[in-house]
């Protein structure tokens, strides 16, 4: 099998282009979809532990299905987010939203 | 084995690559494909780990539920444009030198790993089944579920709330 080094390398990988997404976009929506991203490869080395070091124990399984059930909840909610923003100012241009600075 | 490695890095590059293309695409919706792309080869990933309730769940609820109600927000709002003139001018250069930053972190300590990795062990065709998830799940970790569907329950009612017109009180 891959060596566990490899799928965390990939992982890592993952988890850079995610944070890129998330710092240099300035729609809110594709700023959410790099924490998606993000999210997804901290499964990925969720996953790849358990397999490589316990697999004996379902922890690390579990924890994958509770990240799983995070994700979906804080997408629910920013995107209900979004769209009662956007209703309020016509726009989801995270730079545009400044109503909270002074 | 010659076969792990070449579905190894046949899946990572998928995934890279379709992750590369959701930093550049213009369009929103091109976007979120991409990313579709992306959750399917990491979904395969899993199987490839033994995790198949794993892999199932990811299809489902990432590439399906999670991407479709992007997809939806993304064409109700018609927010299709991504980019455009940032008024932050410092906001890309700094976002590539803390993506790079991390990148190179990562290569050093994968390079400088210390200690050998303990050998695998094999596991049965059955392994990891759903039912062996389902029971550690509803035995072991029952607080941590129950705590998780209080979350999703809390995620809708703040979803409904928070999309709710205010000339729709009722």
């Amino acid at each position: 099998m891959i060596p566990l080094s490899w799928l965390l390398f990939f992982a890592a990988a993952l988890f850079c282009i995610g944070l890129y997404g998330v710092l240099a976009r300035k729609n809110a929506i594709a700023i959410l979809m790099g924490i998606e991203l993000m999210l997804n490869a901290v499964n990925v080395n969720l996953v790849a532990f358990w397999r490589y070091r316990t697999p004996e124990i379902m922890a690390g399984q579990v924890f994958a299905v509770i990240v799983f059930a995070v994700a979906a909840a804080e997408v629910a909610v920013g995107l209900a987010l979004f769209i009662s923003v956007y209703r309020r100012r016509k726009t989801i241009a995270a730079d545009e939203i400044d109503m909270m600075k002074w | 084995m010659l076969i792990d490695w070449i579905i190894f890095f046949g899946l990572a590059v998928v995934a890279i690559a379709s992750g590369i293309g959701l930093l550049l695409s213009k369009n929103a919706i091109y976007a979120a494909l991409n990313l579709i792309a992306n959750f399917t080869a990491v979904a395969i990933f899993y199987l490839i780990l033994a995790a198949p309730f794993i892999a199932l769940a990811q299809i489902a609820v990432y590439a399906g539920a999670i991407m479709v109600l992007f997809l939806f927000v993304i064409m109700l709002l018609g927010a299709e444009r991504l980019g455009g003139t940032s008024t932050l001018r410092w906001q890309r250069p700094l976002a590539i030198v803390l993506g790079l930053i991390l990148i190179v972190e990562t290569v050093l300590v994968f390079i400088n790993r210390s200690g050998a990795i303990a050998p695998i062990v094999e596991v049965t065709a059955d392994f990891g089944s759903p039912a062996a998830i389902g029971e550690s799940l509803f035995s072991t970790y029952l607080l941590p579920f129950e705590v998780i569907s209080v979350l999703l329950l809390a995620a809708m009612i703040g979803a409904i709330v928070l999309t709710r017109r205010r000339d729709q009180k009722a």
